[in-house]
């Protein structure tokens, strides 16, 4: 049982949790996850941490409401403990010696990429940040990110936060200015992931990304969250989540993503009926 | 006392096949009082005891089966727990076939038609013999006096169990970590509700708990705390790793990464540690009307079974050897089959293939037949020229066994492993590292729950030793 020291809705669809969790905390890092489960029957949910203190021994997690369980999990309140809470998993993302790299995060995956780029920032990186949201109402962590950042761009879909357009507008954008990369490090959906390598690859910039597969232990034991990358089978949670973008089969990777899709719709369904809520 | 030479063993009583093979209660419901009786009474106390030999944790056979002859049920208990921390769980799961039972006077003139004769059902016996204890004796709540020195134990499955169980008893202050948020290894995650109760896993930790062991559910030993932190940081003077088997194998044909394409471990989890099978389950888990099981060992065994029950229309094993070599648990084949299983052995697939939505719609197989023995002395499956065909599945369950679990290995210095990645421990299951200790699968690779068991106690004899010589 670990305690929820902080809750913050970051918007209607995104919370964050301070969890106490001294031992996580003392070793987390950029890159790596926990498995939450909400309570004794609950999902075992893998989140990449988008935090620690290692002083007050705590770690977060910003987690958006996609289905049943991180419905459950949102109706904890600060002072509410999580039944099960455990990592860190994975492996840390390599930062060691970049000297410039843009990020680029996409929705609650921003949350995941602004440990990432605050440590490259303090380690004396030159940072570059392009974050992009559907519409304002979802928009989160613009200021820490702009606060880390040589060069910072807001996209949204819909125009009604920073510039309207795409990651890959602004990431072009940045390109054609002259910039050079040693690696561009992107967190989000698939398919902008997909398409952030797609444009990387023409100017050959090397690039990382972290992928979030459906996975049960997060320890290498039921080979759930396997992917394709450079041809060969690789596990998530042992070998990853962090790929060379170049090499992952994302067709593959979101076909499989949706492998419980028609199950999570029913928990949706049913757990919207139960807490009276909707999901954006 | 009069000997009982009826030539088979008392049949073990079970859920009929086609009623079990839609519902996750135990398969075989055990022996009544009547029917352990006369079955021990089969025993004939020979002289030799071959059977003891081939137990791993050797357990007293014949003397337990004397008492239950005699009808001194919690005697006969208390024989078994001097040797086996875990019987209730043994008398479920080891293949008694190969062990004991297989090398049984009753059994060891087989063939031979004047005495033909079944071995004792020293399996059968052992598991009601435990589950009398547990229904009838309260739950262990002597501690031991504690001896102040402490021992970690990396994970909690039939390894680590054991090896706790052992150094609880002779004072240690155990620690058992578990990577899971439920303690049990395999014998929770992998091993079905219906061959194997977890009230009866649950009931073994409670008894260590009872003991004084502490069991710290969520913490992975290599990336939560290290090994190093065990020993230098927290005070534990030894360190037992039965962490177990690790990452499941794929065969690396076509298509394996297909909607419908699952590792055993996965189904089994999904189904036995979460609990998928149960209505109002939040896990979820696929239901394929047409599955194939590709391996022979005890794991495609359970998920074969799995898969029926979960309303598969059709479960099929393929397996590229014959039926003979199967290395699954005799009992464990005959109760698939009579469930509906279907076998195609000397089978192998060659590639999975999908639908344009990247499901699973059917797989390519070729037919096998056996060649020359290899070195290990099985006969090598061979394919069969221009025999390929395709087979109409929605769901494919790799069972093939696994690799090493990387985790603890990446984190800890001076820890040999060999080629495949196996921690290398001597017989006394000492490591490269002083003070740490290591047995089961993740020593030998996938292997049975006893040799697990065999291991952990051997581990807990070589902690003992070691912290007393370090102590003069």
């Amino acid at each position: 049982m670990n305690k929820i020291v902080k809750k913050v809705n970051l918007n209607p669809t995104v919370t964050l949790f301070d969890i106490e969790a001294p031992f996580i905390a003392k070793k987390a890092q950029p890159g790596q996850f926990i498995i939450v489960r909400a309570t004794e029957d609950g999902e075992r949910i893998p989140l990449t941490v988008a935090g620690y203190d290692r002083e007050a021994g705590t770690v977060r997690i910003i987690f958006q409401i996609v289905g049943g369980s991180t419905m459950v999990l949102n109706t904890l309140n600060e002072g509410d403990y999580v039944h099960d809470f455990v990592g860190p998993l994975g492996r840390p993302t390599e930062i060691e010696g970049l000297k410039k790299v843009c990020v680029v995060g996409g929705g609650v995956g921003c949350a995941i990429a602004y440990p990432i780029a605050k440590e490259l920032a303090d380690r004396g990186c030159e940072v570059h940040s392009i974050i992009g949201f559907r519409n304002k109402d979802l928009v989160i962590l613009e200021k820490e990110f702009a606060e880390c950042s040589k060069e910072f761009r807001l996209m949204s879909d819909d125009g009604s936060a920073g510039t309207k357009g795409v990651v890959t507008n602004a990431l072009q954008e940045l390109i054609d200015a002259g910039n050079v990369y040693d690696e561009v490090i992107t967190i989000g959906p698939l398919i902008m992931m997909k398409f952030v390598v797609k444009l990387t690859k023409q100017y050959n910039i090397k690039t990382t990304v972290s992928m979030n597969p459906i996975m049960i232990d997060g320890t290498g034991m039921c080979g759930g969250c396997r992917l394709t990358v450079g041809g060969k089978t690789k596990f998530a949670c042992v070998d990853g989540p962090d790929f060379d973008g170049f090499e992952v089969d994302f067709d593959e990777a979101m076909a499989r993503g949706r492998q419980y899709a028609e199950f999570e719709q029913k928990e949706r369904d049913r757990f919207c009926n139960l807490y009276k809520q909707e999901v954006k | 006392m009069a000997f009982n030479m009826r030539k088979d063993k008392n049949p073990m009583p079970c859920q009929e096949p086609n009623v079990r093979n839609k519902n996750f209660l135990e398969v075989a419901t055990g022996y009544t009082e009547e029917m352990a009786i006369d079955e021990a009474k089969r025993c004939l106390n020979c002289k030799n005891k071959p059977c003891v030999d081939k137990c791993p944790v050797h357990i007293n056979i014949p003397a337990f089966i004397a008492k239950v002859a005699e009808g001194d049920f919690e005697g006969a208990f208390q024989i078994i727990y001097q040797s086996s921390s875990l019987p209730a769980v043994c008398g479920r799961v080891c293949p008694q076939e190969s062990q004991c039972e297989g090398k049984c006077t009753r059994n060891i003139q087989r063939g031979n038609p004047k005495i033909d004769s079944e071995a004792v059902g020293i399996g059968r016996l052992e598991r009601f013999v435990a589950d009398y204890h547990n229904s009838h004796a309260a739950a262990a709540s002597e501690k031991p006096a504690t001896n102040g020195h402490k021992v970690a134990i990396i994970g909690s499955g039939p390894a680590g169990l054991s090896c706790a169980g052992d150094l609880v008893k002779l004072g240690y202050e155990i620690t058992i970590f578990e990577a899971l948020h439920l303690a049990g290894g395999v014998l929770v995650y992998g091993i079905p509700e219906f061959r194997l109760p977890k009230t009866i896993v649950q009931k073994e930790v409670d008894n260590l708990v009872a003991q004084g062991v502490k069991v710290e559910t969520n913490v992975v030993i290599g990336k939560t705390i290290t090994i190093d932190e065990l020993m230098d940081e927290m005070g534990f003077e030894a360190v037992f790793i039965g962490s177990g088997a690790g990452l499941p194998k794929f065969m690396g044909i076509p298509g394996e990464n297909y909607k419908g394409v699952f590792s055993a471990n996965e189904i089994l989890t999904r189904t036995n540690l979460m609990k998928a099978y149960k209505e109002d389950s939040r896990t979820p888990i696929f239901h394929g009307h047409k599955v194939a099981v590709v391996g022979g060992g005890n794991v495609a065994m359970d998920a074969c079974r799995v898969a029926k029950r979960l309303g598969a229309e059709e479960v099929y094993i393929i397996y590229r050897r014959g039926l003979e070599e199967l290395p699954a648990r005799k009992e464990e084949v005959e109760h698939a089959m009579e469930e509906g299983i279907i076998f195609k052995t000397l089978t192998n697939p060659t590639a999975i293939l999908g639908d344009e939505q990247g499901n699973v719609r059917a797989i390519t197989v070729v037919d096998m037949e056996l060649g020359e023995p290899d070195e290990a002395g099985r006969r090598r499956p061979i394919v069969k020229e221009g025999s390929e065909h395709e087979m109409e599945m929605d769901c494919v369950i790799m069972s093939l066994g696994t690799n090493p679990n990387p985790l603890i290995k990446s984190t800890t210095e001076g820890l040999d492993t060999n080629k495949h990645g196996c921690i290398i421990a001597d017989e006394n299951g000492a490591t490269s590292r002083p003070g740490v200790f290591a047995g089961g699968d993740a020593v030998t690779g996938a292997a049975t729950v006893i040799l697990a068991m065999g291991a952990g106690k051997t581990g807990a004899a070589s902690i003992d030793a070691y912290i007393k010589a370090k102590a003069q």
